[in-house]
């Protein structure tokens, strides 16, 4: 274990590729844990998976005219959140289906338009499912202005975000837009999905918004605790997953979330207040007995 | 001298070719606590989500003279238990602190002024001692508390309360009602949602009867009549006399 560990060090001082994964890797896992808070304490788990699944024919269609990936994704992504929106309000269809079609839609179309251009350069595996370490320096650089853009954003509406998230009743009679914090939360979740588009993928995205924010909101009564934790969360799996990827060859966006899944796992069972086995012994006997 | 009325005129709101309220008109003083009752799906929530300007309505709605968009900081709104996530990450002291949120301008943190002001009010609810605590730990009551203390952290002129009394213990109850009647000699005006009929009389001085239209509106005694409430509740309420006291048996 400890040979290993000088190995990964060894290998992130002499390969700049490496460092490069690395804080690509970090700063998923925070800005991923602090979009997730938001997007668990909504109920808005599928709405995650559905704009980072639908961000592939944008991705694509990028690729084709040579675009950045960015700008195609959020388009498509950002599209996507209003046509479900738009499916939702106007018909008897439920937010929750009106996803699921749209959402299942758009990669569909993603999937189409790869198979088509079957020959180019655009690897179907990798943006399904990341590879860290090819991440440029660019890739880095847009990583990172995205990072600070979302870190900021949520920053300075961090009152309007809560109330909104808490009690919309009383966010919209202050007089707050409600629907459009709702669709700037969008706008962000498509920015975080492209950043992370390189470092887990698109099928794994959803992990890294969803598992280190749950995970935290097992170990915390306050927001900004839950926000913080989850950050740290998503730093933890970062790095532990790029280094079993670097040790043992093995896919590193995968390598992430399994860390994140271990470790919500672990709080599950062991979180001093919401961990299951601390609430088994604090149940009384007598109760016990009769279920 | 600036108008001392809450004007309701002629408000209507419809989902999708439905009414849900029609023709709704009623004016009340300032200063008083005025209960909104009806039936279940008599529309109390809605005509309060309309005047608060949350629901698309034809007819006219003003307070003391303005529009809903220049009161809004004036206005606290109470929501109904049901409609909060109680396993949402916040204490006790985070809740009230919302109620400064709209005083807070957008640059700038939360002032000691406004934690202070946020102290006061759970302390007037008598929940100073639980400041710390998950909002879902408490009791119906305590929850209800808080949420009032919020209200009056804000320093608004108008209360929305939607269904403030149902599912709580007698102590919080007497300790709303307290705050209420004292909110009301400082001036202010409530509109409370009120769905079953026991102490309408002690807690509210003026009544908003409705069941999709308006059955009456005025002073509580002119309001809780036999004919008016079966002509609201019709099938779905027995109404007894017990020596004075009216007694309402609802569905």
């Amino acid at each position: 274990m400890i040979a290993n560990i000088e190995s990964f060090i060894f290998q992130l001082m002499n390969y700049p590729y490496l460092q490069n994964a690395l804080l690509a890797a970090i700063l998923v896992g925070i800005i991923c844990g602090v979009i997730g808070c938001f997007i668990i304490l909504r109920g808005m788990a599928l709405m995650g998976d559905a704009i980072s699944h639908a961000v592939l024919p944008g991705v694509v269609i990028a690729y084709m005219v040579g675009a950045s990936f960015f700008i195609g994704a959020v388009i498509t992504g950002v599209l996507t959140a209003l046509a479900i929106g738009f499916i939702s309000q106007n018909s008897r269809i439920k937010e929750d289906s009106a996803i699921g079609i749209m959402f299942t839609a758009m990669f569909a179309l993603g999937v189409v338009m790869i198979t088509a251009l079957q020959g180019t350069s655009v690897d179907l595996w990798h943006i399904l499912f990341g590879n860290v370490l090819a991440v440029s320096q660019t890739d880095l650089y847009i990583t990172m202005g995205i990072g600070i853009f979302v870190l900021l954003t949520i920053f300075v509406f961090y009152r309007p975000l809560l109330l909104s998230s808490f009690d919309e009743t009383m966010a919209k009679a202050t007089g707050l837009p409600v629907k459009w914090i709702h669709y700037m939360l969008m706008l962000l979740l498509s920015f975080v999905t492209v950043a992370s588009l390189q470092t887990v993928g698109i099928i794994l995205v959803v992990a890294m918004l969803i598992t280190p924010g749950a995970t935290a909101y097992l170990l915390t009564e306050r927001f900004s605790v839950m926000l913080f934790l989850s950050a740290l969360f998503g730093i933890i799996s970062a790095v532990s997953g790029l280094f079993w990827s670097v040790i043992y060859d093995v896919s590193s966006g995968a390598s992430i979330v399994l860390v994140a899944s271990a470790i919500f796992i672990f709080f599950f069972f062991f979180a001093p207040k919401q961990g299951l086995v601390f609430k088994w012994l604090r149940t009384p006997k007598r109760e016990s007995k009769i279920s | 001298m600036a108008e001392q009325f809450v004007n309701v005129d002629n408000l209507s709101v419809h989902y999708y070719g439905q009414t849900a309220i029609r023709d709704i008109s009623f004016s009340m003083k300032k200063g008083t606590i005025v209960g909104v009752i009806g039936p279940n799906g008599a529309g109390k929530s809605t005509l309060m989500k309309a005047m608060l300007g949350l629901e698309k309505f034809g007819g006219r709605v003003s307070f003391f003279g303005n529009n809903i968009n220049n009161m809004r900081k004036k206005i606290a709104y109470v929501p109904q238990r049901n409609s909060i996530d109680w396993d949402f990450p916040v204490r006790v002291d985070d809740v009230v602190l919302m109620g400064r949120f709209m005083h807070i301008p957008w640059y700038k943190r939360a002032s000691k002024k406004d934690r202070e002001r946020a102290k006061a009010a759970l302390v007037k609810v008598g929940m100073e001692s639980y400041s710390n605590r998950q909002i879902g730990e408490l009791s119906g009551g305590q929850q209800q508390r808080v949420f009032l203390a919020r209200a009056l952290a804000q320093d608004a002129d108008l209360f929305f309360l939607d269904e403030p009394f149902v599912g709580i213990d007698v102590r919080s109850e007497e300790i709303i009602v307290n705050i209420l009647h004292q909110l009301r000699n400082e001036g202010k005006t409530m509109f409370i949602i009120h769905h079953d009929l026991s102490k309408v009389e002690k807690y509210f001085d003026q009544l908003v009867l409705l069941n999709q239209v308006l059955i009456q509106a005025g002073a509580v005694e002119d309001v809780y009549q036999p004919s008016f409430l079966k002509e609201a509740y019709q099938g779905n309420a027995a109404i007894l006399k017990e020596g004075n006291e009216m007694v309402v048996v609802g569905p």
